[in-house]
C-alpha cells in the first residue's frame, strides 16, 4: 500500500500541571490510508477533539509524532505549517467559524487567497467548490443569511476548494437538525467517492455507520478500530449516480 | 499574496465595521486639525503682531520726553532735532523728523471730526515713519519753511469729512485756520488700540504756529542708514541729547529726562510672547492628539481582541503570520492615514477663517508631525496586538473568548 495519508505514533497530550495534569490524550497511534472514510467516536472527555485539532495542525502535541503525507509536522516552522494547513489538510468546525460579514463565495475563496491563486482563478475554483455543495446559487449571501446546514456547507467547500488530500471534520453535524446533516454527509460520501480522505469525529451512531472504518476512543485511548467496509469500495451512504466534480 | 490584495483585505476588514471605522477615523481627524489649526492661530497672531510692529519702520528710534511738559531745558527743541542730523557724531542717522501732535477738531463743511493725532513734522516724516502717501502728494521742504497751511489726512478722517467726495484741493478748518488738503495717506494697519488711520499731517512750522505754539517737542523720529545699525543710532543720539541737555537738569532727576523707543526691540519682545503662546497653544493641541491617540489605541485593541476568533480561522486556513500581521497594519494605518488626511483638510479649510480674530497661518512643521504621531500610533498600538494575535497557536486563537 502507499504511503499513508497520516500517521501517529504515541500521541499524548497533557493538560495542566502537578495534580491537576490532564492527559487528554495517552498514546494514541492511528495511521490512515489515502480514500479512507474513518469516524472517530468517544464520549466527551474522550480527548477526540484534541487528537482531532493536533491532526488539523492546529494544536501541538505534548510528545509524539505525527507523520502527514510522510512530513513530520513537528519539525515545520511556522510558515511551512501554514502550507500545511492551506495545501494538505481542509478543516471543518463543529462551529462552522465561517468569517462573518464575508460572502459565501469569499469565505470559500480565503484559502486559495492565502496560496497565491489569482482572484479570477480563485472566483472560479471557489464557484466550482461551491457546486458540489449545492450551494452555487448562495455565493453572494453572507454567512448570517444563511441556515446552519448550508453555513456547514458553506465551511465544507471552503475546507475541500483547495483539493486537500486529507479533509478533517470536528462533529461537522453536531449543531445541525437531521435535514442538513444528510445534506452535509452526502457531500461527505460524495468528496469520499471521489478519492478524498476524510476522518470525522461525531457522536452520532448515524454518522458513523457510514464511514468505512470506526475508531472508539475512551479517556484518551484507542479502545475499538473496526473496519466496517473495503477502503477500495464507496462508502456505504453514497448513492449510486456520482456527482460531478 | 500581492501588495493590493492585502490591501483589498484590509478595506474590506474596515468596511465590515463601517461605524466604527468611521469613529476612530474622527478622533484622528479632531486630534490632527487640533494640533494643526491651534498652532496655525498661534503663529498667525505671532505673524500679526510683528506686521504691526513692522509696519511703524523697524530702522527707526523715536526719542521721547519724559519731562512733564514745559520748556526747560529737558525738554526736546527742534534745535536738539537739528543737532541729531549731524554727519559726523552721527554718522548712521539717515533723517530726523521732530514732530509736534495734538488733538484737534477738524472741520469741513458742516461736519467735523476730532483727529486722534494731529502731527505737524518735516517732510521726511513720511519715509520714515514707513507712511506713504496714499492720493495726492505730501508737503514739501519748502512748504515746510514757509509755514503754508497745507495738511495730509487720514484714511478715517477723509471718510469722516468728505463721506465719498474727493478731497484734495478742498480746505478745512483745524484749530480756527483753513488749512488746503494736498493729499491722502495710504491705509494703515492699526498697531493697537488707536486707529492709525485717524490722523492728519502738516507741516511743523504751520502746525506750531496755529495749534501747538512753540514749546517742547512731542518726539523727534530718527531713521537710521540700515536697520542693522539701528542699535548704534541709539547710542549716538543719546550722546548727542546728553550733551545738550544741562548738567544741573539731569542732577535733578535720577532718570534720563528723555527716552529712546527703538521698534526692533519691541518686535523682539513681541515675537517671544508670541512664541511662547504658540507653544502653549500647541501644547493644548498636543493633547488633545495624545487623547485621540488613546481613542485609536483603544479601538485598535478592542477590535484586534474582538478579531482574534477571526485571525484564529484564518491561521487555520493556512494564513502565515506575517500575511495577518500585515493585513491588520495595512487596516490601522489606512485607518489612521484616512484620518489624519481629512485632519490636515480639515485644518486647512479651517486656517481659511478668522478664529478669535485671528488669521491662522499654517506651520508646514505642524501638519507633518501631527500626521507622524497620528500614524504612528495607529501603527503601533494597531500592530501590537495584532502581532500578538498572529502568534498564537490558531486553537488558541479560536478559543479565545
Amino acid at each position: 500500500m502507499s504511503r499513508p495519508v497520516l500517521e501517529v505514533r504515541d500521541l499524548r497530550k497533557t493538560y495542566g500541571q502537578g495534580e491537576a495534569t490532564v492527559h487528554a490524550l495517552a498514546g494514541v497511534s492511528l495511521t490512515v490510508h489515502r480514500g479512507d472514510y474513518v469516524a472517530v467516536m468517544g464520549s466527551s472527555g474522550s480527548g477526540k477533539s484534541t487528537l482531532m485539532n493536533i491532526l488539523g495542525a492546529l494544536d501541538v502535541p505534548t510528545h509524539g509524532t505525527y507523520l502527514l503525507d510522510g512530513v513530520d509536522v513537528g519539525e515545520l516552522a511556522d510558515r511551512q505549517l501554514a502550507l500545511a494547513r492551506n495545501r494538505l489538510i481542509g478543516f471543518v468546525f463543529q462551529a462552522f467559524n465561517l468569517i462573518p460579514r464575508m460572502s459565501a463565495v469569499a469565505n470559500v475563496e480565503l484559502p486559495l487567497a492565502y496560496a497565491g491563486i489569482k482572484p479570477g482563478e480563485r472566483r472560479r475554483r471557489a464557484l466550482a467548490a461551491l457546486d458540489v455543495v449545492g450551494l452555487a446559487d448562495r455565493a453572494r449571501h453572507e454567512p448570517s443569511r444563511l441556515s446552519g446546514g448550508q453555513q456547514q456547507r458553506v465551511a465544507v467547500a471552503r475546507a475541500l476548494v483547495t483539493e486537500p488530500a486529507l479533509l478533517l471534520a470536528d462533529e461537522p453535524t453536531g449543531n445541525l437538525d437531521s435535514r442538513s446533516t444528510a445534506d452535509v454527509l452526502a457531500v461527505f460520501d460524495r468528496l469520499n467517492a471521489t478519492g478524498r480522505t476524510i476522518v470525522i469525529i461525531t457522536h452520532e451512531d448515524e454518522v458513523a455507520a457510514r464511514a468505512k472504518r470506526l475508531v472508539r476512543l475512551v479517556d484518551g485511548r484507542v479502545v475499538q478500530d473496526t473496519r466496517q467496509s473495503a477502503i477500495h469500495r464507496p462508502p456505504a451512504g453514497a448513492f449510486a449516480g456520482r456527482h460531478a466534480g | 499574496m500581492s501588495v493590493p490584495e492585502v490591501v483589498r483585505f484590509a478595506l474590506r476588514g474596515l468596511s465590515a465595521n463601517k461605524l466604527r471605522s468611521a469613529l476612530t477615523m474622527l478622533g484622528i481627524l479632531i486630534g490632527v486639525a487640533a494640533v494643526i489649526l491651534l498652532v496655525a492661530v498661534g503663529n498667525g497672531s505671532a505673524k500679526a503682531i510683528s506686521d504691526r510692529i513692522e509696519a511703524l519702520g523697524t530702522n527707526t528710534v523715536t526719542v521721547l520726553s519724559t519731562g512733564r511738559g514745559g520748556s526747560g531745558a529737558t525738554s526736546l527743541t527742534t534745535g536738539m532735532a537739528a543737532a541729531l542730523a549731524d554727519p559726523a557724531l552721527a554718522p548712521d542717522v539717515r533723517s530726523v523728523s521732530p514732530v509736534v501732535s495734538s488733538s484737534v477738531t477738524i472741520t469741513y463743511g458742516r461736519s467735523d471730526h476730532e483727529v486722534g493725532s494731529f502731527v505737524g513734522t518735516t517732510p521726511g516724516w513720511f519715509a520714515a515713519s514707513n507712511t506713504p502717501i496714499g492720493a495726492g502728494s505730501g508737503f514739501t521742504a519748502d512748504d515746510e519753511a514757509q509755514g503754508r497751511r497745507v495738511v495730509v489726512l487720514g484714511r478715517t478722517v477723509v471718510d469722516e469729512l468728505f463721506a465719498g467726495a474727493d478731497p484734495i484741493g478742498k480746505q478745512v478748518t483745524a484749530g480756527g485756520a483753513l488749512f488746503t488738503v494736498v493729499g491722502v495717506l495710504g491705509p494703515k494697519s492699526s498697531t493697537g488700540f488707536q486707529d492709525a488711520n485717524d490722523t492728519a499731517v502738516a507741516p511743523l512750522s504751520a502746525v506750531r504756529q496755529v495749534l501747538t505754539g512753540y514749546g517742547a517737542l512731542t518726539s523727534i523720529l530718527v531713521e537710521a542708514k540700515d536697520a542693522g545699525r539701528v542699535d548704534a543710532v541709539e547710542s549716538e543720539v543719546a550722546t548727542i541729547l546728553d550733551q545738550r541737555m544741562s548738567g544741573a537738569a539731569r542732577a535733578s532727576s535720577a532718570t534720563t529726562p528723555y527716552r529712546i523707543q527703538n521698534a526692533s526691540q519691541l518686535l523682539e519682545t513681541q515675537t517671544e510672547t508670541a512664541g511662547t503662546f504658540t507653544t502653549l497653544l500647541g501644547a493644548v493641541a498636543a493633547i488633545s492628539l495624545l487623547v485621540g491617540g488613546i481613542g485609536i489605541t483603544n479601538i485598535m485593541l478592542v477590535t484586534v481582541t474582538e478579531r482574534t476568533r477571526e485571525i484564529g480561522i484564518r491561521k487555520a486556513l493556512g494564513a502565515p503570520r506575517r500575511v495577518i500581521l500585515t493585513q491588520f497594519l495595512v487596516e490601522a494605518t489606512l485607518l489612521s492615514v484616512i484620518g489624519g488626511v481629512l485632519g490636515v483638510a480639515a485644518a486647512l479649510i479651517g486656517s481659511s477663517f478668522e478664529i478669535a480674530g485671528v488669521r491662522p497661518v499654517i506651520v508646514p512643521s505642524s501638519v507633518g508631525l501631527a500626521l507622524g504621531v497620528s500614524i504612528a500610533i495607529g501603527l503601533f498600538f494597531g500592530g501590537l496586538p495584532a502581532s500578538r494575535a498572529a502568534r498564537l497557536r490558531p486553537i488558541d486563537a479560536l478559543r479565545y473568548e
